[in-house]
């Protein structure tokens, strides 16, 4: 277990090697940013997916010619990393547009990469779950396609679509199942852990690494559910991925019995009808997203999301919530007040950290863990 | 009918053209009507300011826009006492001021004058006021502390939020009857809550959320269309057809919320208002092109609340005519409502700071800087043909469009309107807009020859703006078009 566990670390902590490795397996390897892109084509089409959400050991400098100080570090370090190098390897990137920094920032992506590499545009319908929004979908993805297949020369036919489908269904199944070990055997999956094995998955062949998270739930699975004397909580928030905070968890042993974040659970917790024509399985996989900052309510008056994520806090036996809030994400923000609202109505504590990833001085919220978790 | 209900209208405080004023009670009417309509029991909506108005027009129903109240809000200087209001609340200061102003009122939060409980007057801010003045028009000096000393009468009571909830829950007294008297009454202070909310995300992003809470606060339906962000100039028939559903949902939605059939006749002569309101603001936006301009650009920043709350309205266009016809006038005869000779024609990018547009208009005047084009000129004054066409035209708001659209926009009224420079807004509030400025501002450079300038600040929210900063920036701006000036002369 120690071996697969150090796997994933090691690659969680190099993406770089990552990127060379594929790439000298003659592999092309596909950007993705943030959110919801459609990666099972970039899969089918025989290239790698390589998820970029800026980075936590890069300084904003080029970035800055590009945009103001006042957006989140996500973006303006992922546009960093496109321009100084760091991800020449990428054959090209995909530019979702579902937030307000995401819009202007492909445009600046777009631009800035000029003939360096192709930068596919993706905007999302937000009444996706009708039929109109489920044919736009479609329309969209098949413009993405369009543009993988450029890249590649090849076509993606429909059956490479649908075993992409099985293999990333396959991934996220094994990923839910992963959290709800870690939060059983959390006295091994401790939360830099169970951080490494859910961010590797961005940087891998998604089969590959089924194929070793599967083993290390199996094996996970054989041990004692561990008797745990810390705190448990839920994290929730855009992505949390930093060590020191992750170690200012554990040393206030501090487990995470799930979560509601962008970067982990909320990537995963749909997954795409297997017998329906697979760029409309694409299309209702995203449709069926819902409880999420970014995306429309239809159901608007209610509080929809508020409340799922403190059932998940119930559910899963959590005592509190922490939220890592990304500065300057307003979609986060914007529903802050409401996830308050249900976590008070369901008696649930909670506390909210700012943070970013060009943060140096972590006391403050070192501080509040702390605080926190003696609080419990 | 909306449009038969008369309203009288306060009378303005300054002298203004018939146009203007004809401009100014349109805005003033919208409110007044919404007001009386909610007295009836009649149901009032909240729009976004990019919201396909023609459909709710169709239905007569009443429509209010939280961006325009809450721009009001912040030009009556109380943008910032609103968004601690929504702070408070948990919105963090990061969130468009507009929508933090607009989640506190919708919460119930209101501006207040303060009152001292002992006494049950208004507590007076020492600061506020402007200088007495004796008989000869001297500025009267305070022999003790040796500053002017204040006119009493100009002098105001502090501000602060109070809350309708609090109130109403308060027993009929004296303390709930001192409380409701110290709301402030100007008119985006009494807007009426609302009975459903249209939300259109060509504007941003932030709209979705924003409008979800409303709806969530007042248990309210939302009707939400949906316009995705554009790469290329074009719109592709996959967008339209995505959008025009929305359009038909929207039509149920609405027929369902008002009990009312959709009135194609009523949805017609929307329309063509929609259209002859585009085009007289477009034809009043031209008269910027004229050397010198018969008037301030910083005027059509005012107008845009008829662009705003009214384009579907007959009186909105009947006003814009009327303004152009005076402005034509105004160019016949050489005069210009601009208060000082223009020496330079610069494009304002951006929405202005409106809690500080005293401050934005001090060193323009002083450096002789008239304002001649705003992108609003070409991003609000869409003119269609059908419904398709509307669907586009409504695809094409500011932050909706891809750079090359942006940059076209704004170069094309830069080149008509012959501007000399650029003084670019970096406005915390709106992320999308402020988004791509800056290869923007490289490429009105390159572009136009013209040089830019760059400035922190923001809509709504006055502790984002910085006038020492603004002021050294447009000195910047200044010399270098003066630079630039000598040049184009010298090689004359
Ligand atoms: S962190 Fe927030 S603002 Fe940044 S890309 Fe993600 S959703 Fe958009």
């Amino acid at each position: 277990m120690e071996t697969i566990i150090n796997e994933f670390k090691e690659i969680a902590a190099n993406p770089k090697k990552q990127l060379a490795m594929y790439k000298k397996q003659g592999k092309k390897i596909i950007g993705v940013l943030p959110y919801y892109a459609p990666e099972e084509l970039v899969f089918a089409a025989g290239m790698v997916p390589f998820g970029v959400w800026g980075s936590n050991n890069k300084n904003i400098s080029r970035a800055k010619e590009y945009c103001a100080t006042f957006y989140c570090t996500i973006a303006q370090l992922s546009l960093e990393m496109l321009l100084d190098g760091s991800l020449d390897d990428l054959s090209g990137i995909i530019t979702p547009t579902i937030c307000d920094t995401l819009r202007p920032m492909s445009q600046n992506i777009r631009v800035a990469m000029g003939d360096k590499m192709p930068v596919i545009f993706l905007a999302h319908p937000q009444n996706r779950a009708t039929s109109y929004g489920l044919k736009f979908s479609v329309n969209q993805y098949t413009n993405v396609k369009k543009e993988l297949e450029k890249i590649t020369g090849k076509e993606i036919t429909d059956a490479d679509i649908l075993e992409s489908i099985k293999i990333y269904n396959a991934s996220r199944k094994a990923r839910r199942e992963f959290v709800k070990l870690a939060s059983e055997h959390c006295d091994v999956i401790k939360p830099t852990v169970r951080s490494a094995v859910l961010k590797a998955a961005f940087f891998m062949l998604k089969d590959e690494y089924t194929a070793k998270l599967e083993e290390l739930n199996q094996k996970l699975a054989a041990l004692p559910i561990c008797k745990w004397h810390g705190k448990k909580i839920v994290t929730s928030g855009i992505i949390y991925d930093n060590p020191v905070l992750l170690a200012a968890l554990e040393d206030n042993d501090i487990a995470i019995a799930a979560d509601d974040v962008a970067y982990e659970s909320r990537a995963f917790r749909i997954d795409a009808p297997e017998d329906i024509d697979p760029m409309m399985a694409l299309a209702k996989q995203f449709a069926n997203i819902d409880c999420d900052v970014l995306l429309y309510d239809a159901e608007s008056a209610k509080n929809n999301r508020g409340e799922f994520v403190a059932k998940m806090v119930k559910d899963s036996g959590a005592k509190g919530l922490i939220l890592f809030m990304q500065q300057f994400c307003d979609p986060e923000e914007m529903e802050y007040p409401y996830l308050k609202k249900a976590l008070e109505a369901a008696h649930i504590p909670h506390i909210k950290i700012g943070i970013d990833q060009q943060m140096h001085d972590f006391g403050q919220a070192k501080t509040a863990i702390q605080a926190f978790a003696e609080s419990l | 009918m909306s449009e038969e209900v008369k309203v009288p209208v306060k009378a303005a405080k300054t002298e203004v053209s018939p146009g203007v004023q004809a401009l100014r009670d349109v805005v003033e009417n919208v409110y007044a009507e919404a007001r009386e309509a909610k007295k009836r029991g009649e149901l009032v909506g909240w729009s976004s300011s990019k919201f396909p108005c023609e459909l709710a027009e169709a239905f007569g129903l009443h429509v209010v826009y939280p961006e325009n109240q809450a721009a009001g809000i912040a030009a009556n200087r109380d943008g910032e006492v609103m968004c601690q209001a929504a702070e408070d609340l948990g919105y963090d200061n990061d969130i468009c001021g507009y929508a933090r102003i607009s989640l506190a009122y919708a919460a119930g939060k209101r501006a207040a004058k303060k009152l001292d409980s002992a006494t049950g007057q208004y507590v007076i801010d020492p600061n506020s006021g402007k200088p007495l003045k004796d008989d000869s028009g001297k500025i009267v000096i305070d022999t003790v502390t040796g500053k002017p000393k204040k006119d009493p009468k100009t002098m105001k009571p502090f501000t602060v939020v109070d809350d309708l909830n609090e109130i109403a829950k308060l027993p009929e007294g004296e303390e709930k009857e001192r409380r409701t008297a110290a709301l402030k009454s100007y008119r985006q202070m009494v807007m009426p809550q609302p009975d459903f909310v249209l939300c259109c995300n060509n504007i941003c992003n932030c709209m979705t959320k924003w409008y979800e809470n409303i709806a969530r606060m007042h248990n309210i339906p939302l009707i939400m269309i949906d316009i995705p962000y554009n790469n290329t100039v074009e719109v592709e028939n996959a967008n339209i057809e995505y959008i025009r559903c929305q359009f038909e949902d929207a039509i149920k939605k609405l027929e369902e919320i008002s009990g009312r059939k959709f009135d194609e006749e009523r949805f017609e002569k929307a329309c063509a208002n929609a259209n002859r309101t585009a085009k007289a603001w477009l034809k009043v936006c031209d008269f910027l092109q004229y050397k010198p301009a018969p008037m301030s650009g910083f005027d059509l920043f005012n107008h845009m609340a008829d662009v705003v709350t009214a384009r579907g309205k007959v009186q909105a266009a009947d006003a814009f005519e009327l303004l152009a016809t005076e402005l034509e006038e105004k160019v016949k005869t050489g005069g210009s409502t601009l208060p000082f000779p223009e020496k330079y024609r610069i494009m304002f990018e951006g929405i202005p700071c409106w809690p500080k547009l005293p401050d934005l208009f001090k060193p323009l005047k002083e450096n002789g800087v008239n304002v001649t084009a705003v992108v609003y000129a070409p991003a609000f004054g869409f003119v269609y043909n059908g419904l398709d066409e509307m669907v586009r035209a409504y695809c094409k708001a500011p932050n909706s469009v891809c750079i090359e659209q942006g940059v076209a926009w704004r170069e094309g009224i830069c080149r008509d309107n012959k501007v000399d420079g650029v003084l670019v807004h970096y406005n915390r509030s709106c992320k999308p807009w402020s988004g791509y400025m800056a290869e923007m501002q490289r490429r009105f450079t390159k572009d136009l020859g013209v040089p830019c300038a760059g400035f922190d600040g923001d809509q709504a929210d006055p502790r984002n703006f910085n006038a020492a900063q603004y002021e050294t920036r447009v000195q910047g701006l200044v010399e270098a078009m003066e630079v630039n000036k000598k040049v184009r002369e010298g090689g004359k």
